[in-house]
């Protein structure tokens, strides 16, 4: 019982040993590293995605490709509804190239799992998606996504 | 080396490793993007052959559920045991007191009083829990839009097809299975799929107003 409080001065809080910090970082830093893609492309079109509430999660990111429909950030590139594809804007004509394109990336067993994303803005006209879809079933891409954020609706 | 002294290498002060590897941490944080993309799925069909084989598909008329999204994004619908008129998106989720398009769609491929004015009921055997039931295989739902819809109204009307499936899905996989949907296994999950098939076809727009943009 009367061992508390015995010296008060003589016990002190122990120095906690840091040494293992860097290496738990390290840690996390390759975890990032490996799992993450960077972000690939820098948009030139502006675009509020619809929203639905049954959207499905796309897996397997390097099997997705992207089409990002709405107006440009540019006001100097008019207000009319433009798609971009990697990186630069492009006309519905140019699909099938890129399609083939992305096609040729992947390897043969992969290809018929190709998704391609379509991102458009929640005002687009049914006209452009419609062109789009038909340039994509020409190209024969044909499993598509419509991207959607997920909400109540 | 006139003294013979023995020399100790000095320790590397290595306090500041925990900060660097901090920064590279923070930097590939920012760059990363984790948010993956999320959407409705559909299938295209396959692009024509020729012009024949464009007209060449034939439907039943009472297996054949049209709904229509016009530019003012008004939806119809039209099956053979009735029309109904939705005049917005938010009537169309049922907020206006009709009845909502997700219910007209399951009471269409459900057909659960055998009505012959909605899809023909054939008996198939889909495996052990659920054995042989009536449905209906050859439903159709045919979207059509007009060439300035929106493509939000479009989505929206897609995702309360989407939401009827889900729904009967859940049904089944609750009755057969005695779970939820998602908590199937992938192969129950197929099984029930096949119960009921998404069979959502996306036709190519009329265009009605006829403004001479040639393709």
């Amino acid at each position: 019982m009367g061992k508390f409080n015995k010296s008060a001065g003589s016990r002190e809080v122990p120095e906690l040993n840091t040494a293992s910090m860097p290496d738990l970082v390290f840690a996390i830093l390759f975890f990032f590293m490996v799992t993450v893609s960077m972000r690939s492309e820098t948009l030139i079109v502006r675009f509020t995605l619809p929203t639905a509430s049954e959207v499905q999660k796309l897996e397997k990111k390097s099997l997705v490709t992207y089409i990002n429909i709405g107006i440009p950030l540019d006001p100097r590139l008019g207000s009319a509804t433009r798609m971009q594809l990697n990186d630069k804007l492009a006309e519905v004509s140019d699909i099938q190239d890129y399609i083939a394109q992305e096609k040729s990336r992947l390897n043969e067993a992969d290809q018929q799992f190709m998704t391609v994303s379509i991102k458009a803005d929640e005002n687009t006209k049914m006209k452009y998606i419609s062109d789009v879809k038909q340039a994509l079933r020409k190209a024969y891409a044909l499993k598509i996504s419509y991207s959607a954020r997920k909400g109540e609706n | 080396m006139a003294k013979k002294k023995k020399r100790k290498t000095p320790n590397l002060n290595s306090s500041s490793m925990a900060d660097v590897s901090f920064l590279l941490l923070t930097f590939f944080l920012m760059t990363s993007s984790m948010d993956t993309d999320s959407g409705l799925a559909r299938r295209l069909p396959p692009p024509p052959q020729n012009e024949e084989q464009l007209q060449k598909m034939d439907v039943q008329r009472r297996n054949l559920m049209v709904v229509l999204v016009n530019y003012q994004n008004q939806v119809m619908v039209r099956t053979q045991a009735g029309d109904e008129w939705y005049n917005n998106i938010a009537e169309l989720q049922g907020t206006g007191g009709k009845v909502p398009l997700k219910e007209k769609v399951k009471e269409f491929v459900l057909n659960a009083n055998n009505r012959p004015d909605l899809p023909e009921l054939i008996e198939e055997d889909f495996g052990p829990p659920i054995g042989k039931v009536l449905v209906t295989p050859d439903h159709v739902i045919s979207l059509q839009n007009d060439a300035t819809t929106s493509y939000k109204a479009y989505i929206a009307v897609q995702n309360e097809l989407v939401k009827a499936y889900n729904e009967l899905r859940d049904q089944a996989a609750k009755k057969y299975f005695g779970r939820s949907y998602n908590e199937l296994l992938p192969e129950q999950q197929e099984q029930i799929n096949k119960l009921y098939p998404q069979r959502i076809s996306e036709a190519e727009p009329k265009d009605y107003v006829q403004q001479g943009g040639g393709k």
